[in-house]
């Protein structure tokens, strides 16, 4: 018994030591350089890893939170807002058709790697993506090249879109045009893109080098975008190091930025995937701020101190009706009936950040074209009744997906606002089929091929042009709606030809109001997305397009 | 003894190329595709098509199966197609944390679990008996994911004694040698990330050894219990040896010999709660990875997991019977 | 997640213990196990606790104040700001997020939590009897081709143990598409492959039973052997099996619901599900996560102790 005893004696001692030790090292954590006076590194949380260090061959918010720190396009948003401002180029201009478009560039400015910034440099980039080949081509590495500019020079698939992109040419050193063959909705606001953002004509030629490849059964990324050191931009931070077993992308403050210089030296980014750990990883002090609140947490974090602003609406959540998959959908009292019945007043009350917005079209009141003379479907549920008798449908029982394990910023909770739209639609008299899914690919597949005959969506503004609200949904035929109305078409492809931005904006207006006219589906609300920052961060002006800049970020 | 291991090694290649097949067929039953994993709200039909035809997916099963077995003999694991990393790479990346989170589990496991186990039999019936059992009982009972954020909640968030998230903190001078984070600080003298490292660990092992610790103690006491029956016992015990010699020497060195077997076959059976433990801490070991493949619906990854796992577990038990034959001789292998 | 996933020395261990009907019949076998069972403490919470759980879950929704689906005070709760409702007179247990009555939710919801357990318990008990079954016949009385087809399926039944049940559970589910049948398909299926072995071991073990060779001595047939004499005996381990089967398919459910693979329709109570919504508000309101995990918690103990009493009161081992 002896030899055990000690040796429980000692296993027990050791336990109690660990203990004790670690008690002991909590307050070197809250005395360290965890929360010390003069700290230089901010770090910041995510909810997903970046899929690139190259802007250009993403498509998603959370890479391009990364680079927009270290990339700047040639246009940018107004700090804390929508409105379109110089960037690397000061000033530019368009010819009457929307087809030239001149840029002035800003002189003095020097790419990371120590190459200076001027009209070749952004003719390389643009003239680079143009002549991209093989797996490039794919929409999965280069979709927002494709969305702005259309194809290739030579375009390797069929179903590549046909190019819009015609040339660019240095002017002189401060001078660049681009031309397009046909205007296009998505000018100038494409030109802000990150996905667009200019690299050292240095880098580029290394990048050239290397190739992302289709082979076996995914897409290689080129090892380049996949570590730091060849990838050179304009931006404040220049990015030194993506640690991926940590989860975690280390910025340094660029020395010889052109404008106001980073205050804090080192920017972090870490990945961290649920919002409950999120928060409490503020909480516990182990980061300084994250993204993507929880709307129950927003009042819970500012009660306790910390910053907790909201960023303007820029989104839109909607109940999507697939006509395809339910017949009784292409009765227009049936999807009127649908929308009356829908209490938006509560669910906006009641599950979004404070600022959410029940919506009337869909579009948020923040983008130019948004009309206030829509026809409105207010909360009704005797009307939606009558509506549903009338068209014959008192029985009707429908399926209503929602997708699990996800959050976005226009769907903060996306099961909860599904029971309690249920639960409405259930007191009008319909019987409710629910299905749920995994957001993707499960969900998202379904809802995309019409399957869904009621379904929860949304999109956030990549900038401020009606077209990349409307253009997406209703600009033709599309199997997630499953409708053909010409009216409405007819409407939106208008407005997205006209060159001159008051007149565009009027005709989107027209274009909403023909929307509303015709009910594809119920515009629900807009929502406030809330981003979190320690007690001792002075944070940065949010942006409602999620562009904030983290240069403008310090320690009180 | 050699015989038996080249037949059980033998074995091993039709059962992993039948397990294989069925794994192959079972997933490319999934519905949906990496596709629209990779777009998101983006997705078109178009795209996902074309995607599809660039991921080589349009083709038919078996020449998908004739491509991935290819590879395997390449050993080439191919490349995520949602990270569009190598799986090799986020495999190594992974795999060490989570032998790291499952090796302190039960290390905490054995280090509580066995005295609790040995003094629960001591006194059966009594108090500490009922109060140990039950207590590991309940462990088993409370569920992972509730209990990991439970502890966090507690211990991370209101006292702050341990960090929330993670395998380091951020600005942690740490280099990668090995991938197992404790170890690399040792290795290249960077004791501070060691011991960050050690302190992220701690958490999410209470976490997830609360069903092995369960399972030792229960059955640490039923061997004891078994051991102290045995003739051998009584006679030592009526030959008037002191009786604490007697436990000490005889009936603990007998009763651990099925508990060591149970703690091998445990760390292997980690996994499950790992997949819940390392989603509560995201600490990017092999559960979210896992997870991560199953939700882009990167079937090779899946397979070639799987089949990984089901080679370590033949192993294992290959080892844990081997190791049983040389400790005991009496127990003959076949 | 489960307890004996993966431990296929602990489920041979327990086929093992019905040797001891070697020397007494079935019937005393159990009497005595009773009668030991009756001094056990643990046997007794475990009963007691199962009891008002079966109770509750019978009762439940005639005893209920109000409708468990019903949004009736949804205009009090804002899940938005961190406001919610706790106790009151009017709601025992307070209100749910969306402002739904939880003693309500909690009483139905347990109702719930025993069907998907029991009919989990049931897919893993009745698929997983047959293999074993088959597989044990085929060794004991099959000869050698017999013997063959045993190694092939428990390879494979070793296999399904080796793998995550979680990881199983949530290809079944992702396959099958989400529904509550498929929670308890993917919980069931994850049971199968410890009672094939289990009953595959206790058949092994009566199989060599003296009472056995006499029978094949005497010249009755094998199938009747089989049904007669060996699949009674072997009985007693499983039923100890499924009572702590019961409370892993609790949990395993739980988890499930967790990672957002549970009952599509969230409004139909069940206390897995009820744990996972109230989960993401524990900081504002952690009663509402504490009803439901309790309840889990509980009635898991429950079963656990009830069959970890019975599995010691049949070992002939741990008699004295």
């Amino acid at each position: 018994m002896r030899i055990f005893k000690s040796r429980a004696v000692r296993a027990i001692t050791t336990a109690v030591a660990v203990g004790l030790i670690a008690t002991g090292c909590s307050s070197d954590r809250d005395g360290g350089d965890a929360k010390g006076g003069d700290k230089d590194t901010f770090v910041f949380a995510g909810a997903g890893d970046p899929g690139s260090l190259d802007p250009a061959l993403a498509s998603d918010g959370e890479t391009f939170r990364v680079t927009r720190q270290a990339f700047e396009a040639l246009l940018e948003h107004e700090p804390g807002g929508s409105k379109l401002v110089g960037g690397l180029a000061e000033k530019w201009s368009s010819d009457e058709a929307g087809k030239v478009w001149t840029f002035n560039l800003r002189q003095n400015v020097k790419f990371h790697d120590g190459e200076a910034f001027n009209a070749a440099a952004v003719c390389a980039n643009y003239d680079y993506w143009f002549n991209w080949k093989g797996t490039y081509q794919s929409s999965a590495v280069s979709y927002y090249w494709q969305t702005i500019m259309g194809g290739f020079a030579k375009n390797e698939d069929p179903e590549t879109p046909k190019p819009n992109y015609k040339s660019c040419t240095a002017k002189d050193d401060n001078t660049a045009v681009i031309e397009v063959n046909e205007p296009s909705a998505n000018l100038p606001g494409g030109f802000s893109l990150q996905a667009l953002a200019i690299h050292s004509p240095k880098a580029l030629k290394e990048y050239a080098k290397q190739d992302a490849s289709a082979k076996g059964d995914a897409i290689t990324y080129p090892k380049y975008s996949q570590e730091a050191g060849t990838v050179a931009g304009t931006g404040p931070y220049k990015i030194t190091k993506w640690n991926k077993g940590n989860k975690e992308v280390s910025l340094t403050r660029f020395d010889d930025y052109w404008g106001a210089k980073a205050k804090v030296k080192n920017l972090v980014f870490r990945t961290i995937s649920t919002e409950e750990t999120r928060r409490q990883a503020l909480q516990a002090g182990d980061i300084d701020g994250y993204d993507l609140v929880a709307p129950a947490d927003v009042t819970t974090l500012e009660k306790e101190g910390y910053e907790v602003p909201t960023r303007d609406v820029f989104n839109i959540f909607y109940i999507g009706m697939s006509q395809s998959a339910n017949p009784a959908l292409k009765k227009p009292e049936v999807r009127q009936a649908i929308t009356h019945a829908i209490d938006r007043e509560n669910l906006v009350n009641t599950q979004l950040p404070e600022g959410g917005k029940v919506a009337t079209q869909f579009m948020p009141d923040t983008v130019a074209g948004y009309s206030d003379k829509v026809k409105t479907y207010p909360f009704d549920t005797a009307k939606a009744k009558d509506l549903l008798k009338q068209a014959g449908e008192e029985k009707l029982s429908i399926d209503f997906c929602y997708p699990t394990e996800v959050t976005r910023p226009y769907m903060p909770a996306p099961q909860d606002m599904f029971e309690l739209m249920k639960a409405d639609l259930e007191k009008a008299g319909i019987t409710i089929k629910p299905k749920a899914m995994k957001w993707a690919p499960d969900y998202l597949d379904a809802t995309e091929a019409g399957s869904c005959a009621l379904h929860m969506l949304g999109w956030t503004g990549d900038f401020n042009d009606g077209y990349n609200f409307i253009g997406t949904w209703f600009a033709g035929p599309d199997k997630q709606w499953g409708f053909k109305d010409q009216k409405v078409f007819d409407a939106v492809n208008a407005a997205s030809k006209i060159t001159d931005p008051a007149g565009r904006t009027e005709a989107y207006k027209k274009a909403n109001e023909a929307i509303a006219e015709y009910v594809p589906g119920v515009p629900i609300s807009s929502s406030p997305p809330a981003i979190a920052f320690a007690k001792n961060v002075n944070p940065p002006k949010v942006s409602p397009l999620t562009q904030e800049n983290f240069a403008e970020v310090s320690f009180k | 003894m050699l015989r038996l291991v080249v037949r059980r090694l033998l074995q091993l290649i039709p059962t992993l190329l039948g397990l294989s097949v069925l794994l192959f067929l079972w997933l490319n039953r999934l519905p949906g595709g990496p596709a629209t994993a990779i777009l998101g709200e983006r997705a078109t039909e178009a795209e996902v098509a074309r995607i599809n035809r660039a991921l080589g997916l349009d083709e038919p099963v078996h020449v998908q199966y004739w491509r991935f077995l290819k590879r395997i003999f390449e050993l080439d694991l191919g490349t995520s197609t949602q990270t569009g990393q190598p799986v090799w790479d986020e495999f190594t990346r992974a795999f060490p944390a989570t032998v790291e989170l499952s090796l302190a589990a039960i290390l905490i496991a054995v280090v509580v679990g066995i005295p609790m186990g040995y003094l629960a039999a001591k006194h059966r019936g009594g108090w500490l008996d009922v109060a140990s059992v039950s207590g590991s009982l309940l462990g088993i009972c409370i569920p992972v994911f509730f209990l990991a954020v439970l502890l966090r909640g507690i211990f991370s968030v209101q006292l702050q004694w341990f960090p929330s998230q993670g395998r380091l903190d951020s600005g942690i001078n740490a280099t990668d040698v090995t991938g197992f984070a404790v170890l690399d600080g040792l290795l290249t003298g960077e004791f501070d990330a060691s011991w960050n490292a050690i302190m992220h660990l701690i958490l999410p092992a209470v976490a997830l050894s609360s069903i092995p610790l369960a399972v030792i103690v229960r059955m640490t006491r039923a061997s004891v219990l078994e051991v102290l029956g045995e003739d051998y016992i009584r006679t030592a015990e009526s030959k008037g040896l002191d009786k604490k010699t007697v436990r000490g020497r005889h009936v603990l060195r007998n009763a651990l010999l099925p508990v060591i077997t149970a703690v091998g076959l445990l760390t292997g059976s980690l996994l499950s709660g790992a997949v819940l433990t390392e989603s509560v801490f995201d600490f990017g070991g092999l559960g979210s990875f896992i997870r991560t493949a199953i939700d882009g619906r990167d079937y090779p990854v899946l397979v070639g997991f799987i089949l990984f796992i089901a080679m370590v577990y033949v192993l294992i038990n290959l080892l844990v019977d081997l190791a049983y034959s040389i400790i005991d001789p009496r127990v003959r292998v076949h | 997640m489960t307890i004996l996933t993966n431990k296929a020395d602990k489920i041979d261990r327990l086929a093992e213990l019905t040797q001891s009907s070697e020397a007494v019949t079935g019937t005393s076998l159990w009497r005595e196990a009773f009668r030991r069972m009756r001094s056990s403490k643990m046997a007794i919470i475990g009963a007691v606790i199962i009891g008002a759980f079966v109770l509750v879950a019978i009762i439940g929704p005639w005893v209920a104040p109000h409708g468990p689906t019903a949004q009736n005070w949804r205009s009090e709760v804002f899940p938005n700001q961190g406001k919610f409702v706790g106790m009151r007179g009017e709601n025992w247990f307070g209100l749910d997020h969306l402002g739904r009555d939880m003693f309500s939710r909690w009483l139905v919801g347990a109702r719930q939590t025993l069907l998907v357990g029991v009919v989990s318990m049931l897919i893993g008990l009745i698929v997983g009897a047959l293999v074993g079954v088959l597989s044990g016949a085929a060794a004991t009385l099959g000869g050698k081709a017999g013997q063959r087809v045993d190694t092939v399926i428990m390879r494979f039944t070793d296999i399904m143990l080796s793998l995550p049940s979680l990881l199983l559970a949530v290809s079944i589910a992702a396959v099958l598409g989400q529904s509550l049948t498929t929670v308890m398909i993917a919980v069931g299926v994850v049971q199968i492959p410890i009672f094939a072995r289990l009953l595959r071991g206790s058949m092994l073990v009566q199989g060599g039973a003296d009472y056995v060779l006499a029978a094949k001595a005497v010249g009755i047939r094998r199938k009747r052997i089989v049904l007669t004499q060996i699949l009674p005996n072997s009985l007693s381990p499983v039923i100890v099996q499924a009572t702590l089967s019961l409370a892993t398919a609790i949990i395993e459910a739980a988890a499930l619901s967790y990672l957002g693979l549970g009952n599509p329709d969230p409004a139909i109570p069940e206390w897995g599900v009820m744990l996972s919504q109230a989960q993401r508000f524990f900081d504002n309101e952690p009663m509402m996560a504490a009803y439901p995990a309790v309840g889990i918690i509980i009635t898991a103990l429950g079963f656990t102790l009830l069959g970890e009493a019975m599995r010691e009161a049949l070992d002939p081992k741990l008699r004295g």
